[in-house]
Protein backbone atom coordinates (compact mmCIF):
# COMPACT_ATOMS: atom_id res chain seq x y z
CA UNK A 1 0.00 0.00 0.00
CA UNK A 2 1.42 3.57 -0.88
CA UNK A 3 0.41 6.19 1.29
CA UNK A 4 1.09 9.52 0.55
CA UNK A 5 3.28 10.21 3.73
CA UNK A 6 5.61 6.87 3.27
CA UNK A 7 8.70 8.44 1.63
CA UNK A 8 10.68 6.08 -0.71
CA UNK A 9 12.05 3.48 2.43
CA UNK A 10 15.94 4.03 3.20
CA UNK A 11 16.74 3.18 6.16
CA UNK A 12 17.80 5.93 8.96
CA UNK A 13 18.90 3.62 11.60
CA UNK A 14 19.70 0.10 11.11
CA UNK A 15 20.63 -1.69 13.83
CA UNK A 16 21.78 -5.57 13.22
CA UNK A 17 22.90 -8.28 16.21
CA UNK A 18 23.29 -5.85 19.07
CA UNK A 19 24.45 -7.11 21.84
CA UNK A 20 25.51 -5.77 24.86
CA UNK A 21 26.28 -6.53 28.82
CA UNK A 22 26.63 -4.82 31.67
CA UNK A 23 28.42 -7.10 34.25
CA UNK A 24 25.97 -10.04 35.07
CA UNK A 25 23.10 -8.50 33.18
CA UNK A 26 22.71 -8.72 29.56
CA UNK A 27 21.20 -4.92 28.63
CA UNK A 28 20.59 -5.84 24.88
CA UNK A 29 20.55 -9.35 23.55
CA UNK A 30 20.93 -9.45 19.61
CA UNK A 31 18.74 -6.72 18.74
CA UNK A 32 17.88 -6.45 15.49
CA UNK A 33 15.50 -3.30 13.85
CA UNK A 34 15.35 -0.97 11.35
CA UNK A 35 13.16 2.45 10.56
CA UNK A 36 13.53 3.78 7.60
CA UNK A 37 12.32 7.40 6.65
CA UNK A 38 9.26 9.34 7.32
CA UNK A 39 8.75 6.86 9.48
CA UNK A 40 7.65 6.60 13.65
CA UNK A 41 8.92 3.77 15.06
CA UNK A 42 7.45 3.28 19.38
CA UNK A 43 9.78 1.28 20.87
CA UNK A 44 7.67 -0.21 24.26
CA UNK A 45 9.33 -1.83 27.38
CA UNK A 46 9.33 -1.86 31.23
CA UNK A 47 11.74 0.06 33.17
CA UNK A 48 14.97 -1.69 32.94
CA UNK A 49 14.39 -3.34 29.96
CA UNK A 50 16.56 -1.87 27.94
CA UNK A 51 15.45 1.36 25.79
CA UNK A 52 17.72 3.59 27.48
CA UNK A 53 20.60 1.29 26.39
CA UNK A 54 19.62 0.79 22.73
CA UNK A 55 19.14 4.83 22.60
CA UNK A 56 22.46 5.15 23.46
CA UNK A 57 23.58 3.03 21.20
CA UNK A 58 21.87 4.91 18.18
CA UNK A 59 23.79 8.22 19.20
CA UNK A 60 27.31 6.69 19.23
CA UNK A 61 27.31 6.99 23.10
CA UNK A 62 27.54 3.48 23.67
CA UNK A 63 29.91 1.10 21.20
CA UNK A 64 28.00 -2.09 20.32
CA UNK A 65 29.72 -5.27 22.15
CA UNK A 66 28.65 -7.47 19.06
CA UNK A 67 26.72 -6.25 15.82
CA UNK A 68 26.59 -3.39 14.02
CA UNK A 69 25.41 0.58 14.18
CA UNK A 70 24.47 2.60 11.53
CA UNK A 71 22.25 5.73 11.24
CA UNK A 72 22.64 7.71 8.10
CA UNK A 73 24.41 5.04 7.07
CA UNK A 74 26.99 6.04 9.07
CA UNK A 75 28.95 4.81 12.85
CA UNK A 76 27.62 6.92 15.02
CA UNK A 77 30.47 5.90 17.22
CA UNK A 78 33.61 6.45 14.43
CA UNK A 79 31.76 9.42 12.99
CA UNK A 80 29.76 11.05 15.76
CA UNK A 81 30.07 14.95 14.22
CA UNK A 82 28.46 13.21 10.70
CA UNK A 83 25.38 11.96 12.93
CA UNK A 84 24.61 14.20 15.94
CA UNK A 85 23.58 17.55 14.49
CA UNK A 86 21.21 15.46 12.49
CA UNK A 87 19.74 14.16 15.27
CA UNK A 88 16.78 15.83 17.62
CA UNK A 89 17.66 14.39 21.14
CA UNK A 90 15.58 14.51 24.13
CA UNK A 91 16.01 12.14 27.43
CA UNK A 92 14.08 11.46 30.55
CA UNK A 93 15.97 13.55 32.43
CA UNK A 94 17.34 15.90 29.63
CA UNK A 95 19.43 17.17 31.27
CA UNK A 96 20.02 21.53 30.39
CA UNK A 97 22.46 24.13 31.65
CA UNK A 98 20.63 24.84 34.60
CA UNK A 99 21.78 28.32 35.03
CA UNK A 100 21.10 29.70 32.19
CA UNK A 101 17.89 31.33 31.04
CA UNK A 102 15.48 30.51 28.37
CA UNK A 103 16.71 32.99 26.07
CA UNK A 104 20.18 31.94 26.47
CA UNK A 105 19.48 28.41 26.12
CA UNK A 106 17.99 29.34 22.66
CA UNK A 107 21.32 31.63 22.16
CA UNK A 108 23.62 28.53 23.06
CA UNK A 109 21.46 25.64 21.34
CA UNK A 110 21.79 28.08 18.06
CA UNK A 111 25.44 27.71 17.64
CA UNK A 112 25.41 23.97 18.34
CA UNK A 113 23.67 22.96 14.85
CA UNK A 114 24.03 24.95 11.91
CA UNK A 115 20.58 24.49 10.96
CA UNK A 116 18.85 26.01 13.84
CA UNK A 117 16.06 27.90 13.29
CA UNK A 118 15.65 30.81 14.98
CA UNK A 119 11.86 31.60 14.05
CA UNK A 120 10.61 28.45 14.27
CA UNK A 121 12.68 28.60 17.83
CA UNK A 122 10.04 31.51 18.47
CA UNK A 123 7.20 30.29 17.83
CA UNK A 124 7.80 27.13 19.60
CA UNK A 125 8.84 29.34 22.96
CA UNK A 126 5.76 31.00 22.40
CA UNK A 127 3.52 28.03 21.96
CA UNK A 128 5.25 26.58 25.30
CA UNK A 129 4.43 29.84 26.86
CA UNK A 130 8.34 30.06 28.22
CA UNK A 131 9.80 33.34 29.51
CA UNK A 132 12.44 34.21 27.63
CA UNK A 133 13.78 35.68 30.91
CA UNK A 134 13.22 32.69 33.35
CA UNK A 135 16.06 31.08 34.80
CA UNK A 136 15.79 27.06 33.70
CA UNK A 137 16.16 26.41 37.38
CA UNK A 138 13.35 28.20 38.70
CA UNK A 139 10.91 26.20 35.53
CA UNK A 140 8.76 23.36 36.81
CA UNK A 141 9.03 20.19 35.29
CA UNK A 142 6.91 20.31 32.88
CA UNK A 143 8.40 23.37 31.28
CA UNK A 144 11.78 21.77 31.36
CA UNK A 145 10.34 19.04 29.34
CA UNK A 146 9.06 21.64 26.93
CA UNK A 147 12.76 23.87 26.93
CA UNK A 148 14.07 20.45 25.97
CA UNK A 149 11.51 19.62 23.61
CA UNK A 150 12.13 22.71 21.85
CA UNK A 151 16.16 22.39 21.43
CA UNK A 152 15.68 19.28 20.24
CA UNK A 153 13.15 20.37 17.45
CA UNK A 154 14.35 23.88 16.49
CA UNK A 155 17.31 22.61 14.36
CA UNK A 156 14.57 20.75 11.82
CA UNK A 157 16.90 17.48 12.42
CA UNK A 158 16.24 14.37 10.00
CA UNK A 159 15.75 12.33 13.33
CA UNK A 160 14.00 12.89 16.02
CA UNK A 161 15.25 10.43 19.05
CA UNK A 162 12.83 10.98 22.30
CA UNK A 163 13.83 8.54 25.06
CA UNK A 164 10.57 8.50 27.64
CA UNK A 165 9.93 12.24 26.68
CA UNK A 166 6.99 12.39 28.71
CA UNK A 167 7.76 10.13 32.01
CA UNK A 168 6.61 11.80 35.02
CA UNK A 169 4.75 14.32 33.54
CA UNK A 170 1.16 15.77 34.39
CA UNK A 171 -1.43 15.09 31.34
CA UNK A 172 -1.62 18.71 30.19
CA UNK A 173 1.94 18.54 29.45
CA UNK A 174 2.52 15.16 27.31
CA UNK A 175 -0.85 16.52 25.21
CA UNK A 176 1.36 19.29 24.32
CA UNK A 177 4.42 17.82 23.81
CA UNK A 178 2.77 14.68 21.59
CA UNK A 179 1.03 17.69 19.85
CA UNK A 180 4.27 19.19 19.19
CA UNK A 181 5.82 15.77 18.12
CA UNK A 182 2.64 14.90 15.86
CA UNK A 183 2.93 18.22 13.93
CA UNK A 184 6.62 17.88 12.82
CA UNK A 185 5.25 14.45 11.90
CA UNK A 186 2.51 15.71 9.75
CA UNK A 187 4.14 18.53 8.59
CA UNK A 188 7.58 17.54 7.67
CA UNK A 189 7.64 13.64 7.34
CA UNK A 190 9.88 13.56 10.18
CA UNK A 191 11.22 9.93 11.24
CA UNK A 192 10.94 9.31 15.07
CA UNK A 193 12.12 7.03 17.52
CA UNK A 194 10.55 7.26 20.08
CA UNK A 195 10.70 5.09 23.25
CA UNK A 196 7.58 4.70 26.29
CA UNK A 197 6.61 3.00 28.28
CA UNK A 198 2.76 4.78 27.57
CA UNK A 199 1.10 2.43 25.42
CA UNK A 200 -1.89 4.94 24.12
CA UNK A 201 0.76 7.30 23.19
CA UNK A 202 2.45 4.72 21.40
CA UNK A 203 -0.29 3.43 19.86
CA UNK A 204 -1.35 7.51 18.92
CA UNK A 205 2.09 8.34 16.90
CA UNK A 206 3.88 4.80 15.64
CA UNK A 207 3.49 3.66 12.31
CA UNK A 208 5.71 0.86 13.72
CA UNK A 209 5.99 -0.72 17.32
CA UNK A 210 8.81 -2.68 18.29
CA UNK A 211 8.66 -4.46 22.17
CA UNK A 212 11.43 -5.10 24.19
CA UNK A 213 11.70 -7.47 27.02
CA UNK A 214 15.13 -7.86 29.27
CA UNK A 215 17.60 -7.07 26.45
CA UNK A 216 15.13 -8.71 23.80
CA UNK A 217 13.37 -7.74 21.11
CA UNK A 218 10.15 -9.80 21.26
CA UNK A 219 8.05 -7.71 18.65
CA UNK A 220 8.35 -5.57 15.93
CA UNK A 221 6.16 -4.50 13.22
CA UNK A 222 3.63 -2.30 11.62
CA UNK A 223 1.36 -1.49 14.21
CA UNK A 224 -1.97 -2.10 12.85
CA UNK A 225 -0.28 -5.12 11.41
CA UNK A 226 0.45 -6.33 15.52
CA UNK A 227 -3.08 -5.30 16.69
CA UNK A 228 -4.87 -6.85 13.89
CA UNK A 229 -3.26 -10.24 14.41
CA UNK A 230 -3.63 -10.63 18.23
CA UNK A 231 -7.38 -11.67 19.51
CA UNK A 232 -8.66 -11.71 22.66
CA UNK A 233 -11.03 -15.09 22.83
CA UNK A 234 -13.34 -16.38 25.65
CA UNK A 235 -13.71 -19.77 25.67
CA UNK A 236 -17.08 -21.52 26.95
CA UNK A 237 -16.16 -25.77 28.01
CA UNK A 238 -18.79 -27.97 28.68
CA UNK A 239 -16.91 -28.70 31.98
CA UNK A 240 -13.55 -27.72 33.16
CA UNK A 241 -11.08 -28.56 31.51
CA UNK A 242 -8.32 -30.56 33.94
CA UNK A 243 -5.51 -28.21 33.11
CA UNK A 244 -5.62 -23.95 31.50
CA UNK A 245 -6.50 -24.50 28.25
CA UNK A 246 -3.31 -24.37 25.27
CA UNK A 247 -3.26 -24.05 21.69
CA UNK A 248 -0.55 -22.57 18.91
CA UNK A 249 -1.03 -18.97 18.82
CA UNK A 250 -2.18 -18.79 22.83
CA UNK A 251 0.10 -16.35 24.12
CA UNK A 252 -1.63 -15.57 27.81
CA UNK A 253 -4.79 -17.81 29.32
CA UNK A 254 -6.65 -16.74 32.47
CA UNK A 255 -10.12 -17.73 33.92
CA UNK A 256 -10.96 -20.93 35.92
CA UNK A 257 -13.67 -23.21 35.84
CA UNK A 258 -15.75 -23.13 32.46
CA UNK A 259 -14.75 -19.67 31.03
CA UNK A 260 -11.39 -18.88 30.20
CA UNK A 261 -9.78 -16.17 27.59
CA UNK A 262 -7.38 -16.49 25.68
CA UNK A 263 -4.97 -13.82 24.49
CA UNK A 264 -3.64 -15.49 21.08
CA UNK A 265 -1.98 -14.26 17.91
CA UNK A 266 -2.39 -15.40 14.18
CA UNK A 267 -5.27 -15.59 11.69
CA UNK A 268 -8.47 -15.49 13.76
CA UNK A 269 -9.87 -18.33 11.18
CA UNK A 270 -6.40 -20.86 12.48
CA UNK A 271 -6.60 -19.82 16.53
CA UNK A 272 -11.15 -20.30 16.35
CA UNK A 273 -10.35 -24.01 15.00
CA UNK A 274 -7.36 -24.79 17.09
CA UNK A 275 -9.76 -23.39 19.95
CA UNK A 276 -12.58 -25.09 18.98
CA UNK A 277 -10.28 -28.94 18.74
CA UNK A 278 -10.12 -28.63 22.76
CA UNK A 279 -13.77 -28.54 22.96
CA UNK A 280 -14.75 -25.05 23.69
CA UNK A 281 -17.12 -22.80 22.46
CA UNK A 282 -15.71 -19.08 21.37
CA UNK A 283 -18.31 -17.21 23.16
CA UNK A 284 -16.55 -13.65 22.44
CA UNK A 285 -14.30 -12.66 20.47
CA UNK A 286 -12.82 -9.00 20.16
CA UNK A 287 -9.66 -7.02 19.21
CA UNK A 288 -6.61 -6.68 21.95
CA UNK A 289 -5.64 -3.55 22.87
CA UNK A 290 -1.73 -2.93 22.65
CA UNK A 291 -1.76 -3.08 26.48
CA UNK A 292 -3.30 -6.31 26.49
CA UNK A 293 -0.52 -7.73 23.84
CA UNK A 294 2.60 -6.10 25.71
CA UNK A 295 1.42 -7.60 28.93
CA UNK A 296 1.11 -11.18 27.12
CA UNK A 297 4.12 -10.99 25.34
CA UNK A 298 6.26 -10.08 28.09
CA UNK A 299 4.50 -12.05 30.23
CA UNK A 300 5.00 -15.13 28.22
CA UNK A 301 8.92 -14.28 27.80
CA UNK A 302 9.31 -14.50 31.37
CA UNK A 303 7.15 -17.77 32.41
CA UNK A 304 9.63 -19.21 29.13
CA UNK A 305 12.67 -18.33 30.57
CA UNK A 306 11.32 -19.60 34.20
CA UNK A 307 10.61 -22.97 32.98
CA UNK A 308 14.37 -23.06 31.31
CA UNK A 309 15.43 -21.95 34.84
CA UNK A 310 14.09 -24.32 36.65
CA UNK A 311 15.37 -27.43 33.93
CA UNK A 312 18.95 -25.86 34.78
CA UNK B 1 -16.84 16.51 11.98
CA UNK B 2 -15.88 15.48 16.27
CA UNK B 3 -14.16 12.11 16.79
CA UNK B 4 -13.45 10.78 19.73
CA UNK B 5 -10.49 8.32 20.37
CA UNK B 6 -10.71 5.83 23.43
CA UNK B 7 -7.55 4.36 23.84
CA UNK B 8 -8.58 1.38 26.09
CA UNK B 9 -11.35 -0.24 23.45
CA UNK B 10 -9.49 -2.99 21.89
CA UNK B 11 -9.77 -1.18 18.12
CA UNK B 12 -7.51 -0.04 16.54
CA UNK B 13 -7.54 3.82 16.56
CA UNK B 14 -8.23 3.81 12.26
CA UNK B 15 -11.09 1.69 12.75
CA UNK B 16 -12.22 4.15 15.21
CA UNK B 17 -12.02 6.52 12.61
CA UNK B 18 -13.93 4.69 10.24
CA UNK B 19 -16.74 3.22 12.45
CA UNK B 20 -17.32 6.77 13.39
CA UNK B 21 -17.55 8.46 9.81
CA UNK B 22 -19.83 5.42 8.94
CA UNK B 23 -21.91 6.84 12.15
CA UNK B 24 -21.86 10.21 11.16
CA UNK B 25 -22.49 9.26 7.92
CA UNK B 26 -25.93 7.22 8.80
CA UNK B 27 -26.81 9.86 11.39
CA UNK B 28 -26.50 12.74 8.70
CA UNK B 29 -24.05 15.01 10.37
CA UNK B 30 -22.06 13.94 7.54
CA UNK B 31 -24.04 14.84 4.91
CA UNK B 32 -23.27 14.47 0.49
CA UNK B 33 -20.65 16.35 -0.97
CA UNK B 34 -19.44 17.66 2.39
CA UNK B 35 -15.85 18.19 2.55
CA UNK B 36 -13.32 15.77 5.48
CA UNK B 37 -10.92 17.38 7.36
CA UNK B 38 -7.63 17.42 5.52
CA UNK B 39 -5.65 14.30 6.40
CA UNK B 40 -2.85 16.32 8.28
CA UNK B 41 -5.38 18.87 9.83
CA UNK B 42 -7.35 15.65 11.13
CA UNK B 43 -3.93 13.78 13.06
CA UNK B 44 -3.15 17.17 14.38
CA UNK B 45 -6.90 17.37 15.50
CA UNK B 46 -7.05 14.23 17.25
CA UNK B 47 -3.44 13.85 18.05
CA UNK B 48 -2.23 10.69 15.97
CA UNK B 49 -0.15 10.07 13.30
CA UNK B 50 -1.15 11.10 10.05
CA UNK B 51 -0.31 7.68 8.41
CA UNK B 52 -3.34 6.39 10.63
CA UNK B 53 -5.44 9.04 9.48
CA UNK B 54 -4.39 8.37 5.76
CA UNK B 55 -5.57 4.22 6.13
CA UNK B 56 -9.19 5.32 7.57
CA UNK B 57 -9.48 7.54 4.97
CA UNK B 58 -8.62 4.93 2.03
CA UNK B 59 -10.82 2.06 4.15
CA UNK B 60 -13.44 4.42 3.75
CA UNK B 61 -13.16 5.25 0.21
CA UNK B 62 -13.03 1.30 -0.75
CA UNK B 63 -16.60 1.07 1.31
CA UNK B 64 -17.75 3.67 -0.66
CA UNK B 65 -18.15 6.40 2.10
CA UNK B 66 -15.98 9.44 0.61
CA UNK B 67 -14.25 9.68 -2.72
CA UNK B 68 -11.37 11.44 -2.95
CA UNK B 69 -11.42 14.15 -5.99
CA UNK B 70 -7.75 14.25 -7.56
CA UNK B 71 -6.01 17.29 -5.47
CA UNK B 72 -8.63 18.82 -4.34
CA UNK B 73 -9.30 16.71 -1.38
CA UNK B 74 -11.81 14.13 0.20
CA UNK B 75 -15.32 14.42 0.44
CA UNK B 76 -18.75 12.13 1.53
CA UNK B 77 -19.83 10.37 -1.33
CA UNK B 78 -22.75 11.22 -3.13
CA UNK B 79 -25.99 8.98 -3.01
CA UNK B 80 -27.44 8.50 0.10
CA UNK B 81 -26.18 5.86 2.56
CA UNK B 82 -23.65 4.25 0.61
CA UNK B 83 -23.58 1.15 2.81
CA UNK B 84 -25.37 -1.77 1.08
CA UNK B 85 -28.08 -3.19 3.31
CA UNK B 86 -26.15 -6.17 4.18
CA UNK B 87 -23.24 -4.00 5.57
CA UNK B 88 -25.82 -1.89 7.32
CA UNK B 89 -27.48 -5.04 8.89
CA UNK B 90 -23.61 -6.59 9.91
CA UNK B 91 -23.09 -3.23 11.90
CA UNK B 92 -26.19 -3.76 13.57
CA UNK B 93 -26.20 -7.68 14.17
CA UNK B 94 -23.88 -7.25 17.40
CA UNK B 95 -25.99 -4.83 18.87
CA UNK B 96 -29.24 -6.71 18.16
CA UNK B 97 -27.45 -9.93 19.49
CA UNK B 98 -26.41 -8.42 22.70
CA UNK B 99 -29.76 -6.74 23.59
CA UNK B 100 -31.64 -10.29 22.65
CA UNK B 101 -29.24 -12.13 25.02
CA UNK B 102 -29.92 -9.35 28.15
CA UNK B 103 -33.24 -9.19 27.28
CA UNK B 104 -33.27 -13.67 28.14
CA UNK B 105 -31.23 -12.82 31.07
CA UNK B 106 -33.82 -10.91 32.55
CA UNK B 107 -36.25 -12.80 30.93
CA UNK B 108 -37.97 -10.80 28.60
CA UNK B 109 -40.04 -11.88 25.89
CA UNK B 110 -39.10 -11.34 21.89
CA UNK B 111 -42.72 -9.89 21.64
CA UNK B 112 -42.12 -7.83 24.50
CA UNK B 113 -39.20 -6.57 23.51
CA UNK B 114 -40.37 -5.68 20.05
CA UNK B 115 -43.22 -3.67 21.87
CA UNK B 116 -40.81 -2.36 23.60
CA UNK B 117 -38.39 -0.81 20.73
CA UNK B 118 -41.82 0.41 19.19
CA UNK B 119 -42.54 2.33 22.40
CA UNK B 120 -39.18 4.01 22.55
CA UNK B 121 -39.78 4.39 18.77
CA UNK B 122 -42.45 6.26 19.13
CA UNK B 123 -40.96 8.28 21.67
CA UNK B 124 -37.56 9.79 19.69
CA UNK B 125 -40.35 10.98 17.09
CA UNK B 126 -40.21 15.14 17.68
CA UNK B 127 -43.55 15.78 17.31
CA UNK B 128 -44.30 13.78 20.59
CA UNK B 129 -42.54 16.03 22.65
CA UNK B 130 -43.97 19.44 21.49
Amino acid sequence: MNLSFESEPRPVISISGVSRRFGAKQALDNVSLEVTGGQVLGLVGANGAGKTTLVKHILGLLKPATGKVRVFGLNPVTEPRGVLWRIGFLSEDRDLPMWMRVEELLRYSSAFYPKWDADYAEALREQFQLERSARLRHLSRGELAKAGLLVALAHRPELLVLDEPSSGLDPLVRREMLEAIVRTVAEEGRTVFFSSHLLDEIERVSDRVAMMDRGRLVLCGPLTEILESHHRLTLRFARPPSQPPAFAGALSVKGQGLEWTVLCNGALSEVSVAAKKLGAEIVAEEGASLDEIFLARVGRSATVEEATEEKK
Amino acid sequence: MQLHLSPHDGLPIYRQIVTQVKYLVAAGRLVPGQEMPPIRVLAQQLVINPNTVARAYLELEQLGLVTKRHGAGTYVSDGGSPLKRAERYRLLTGRVDALLAEARHLEVDLEELVQLMRQRFKSMQPEEHS
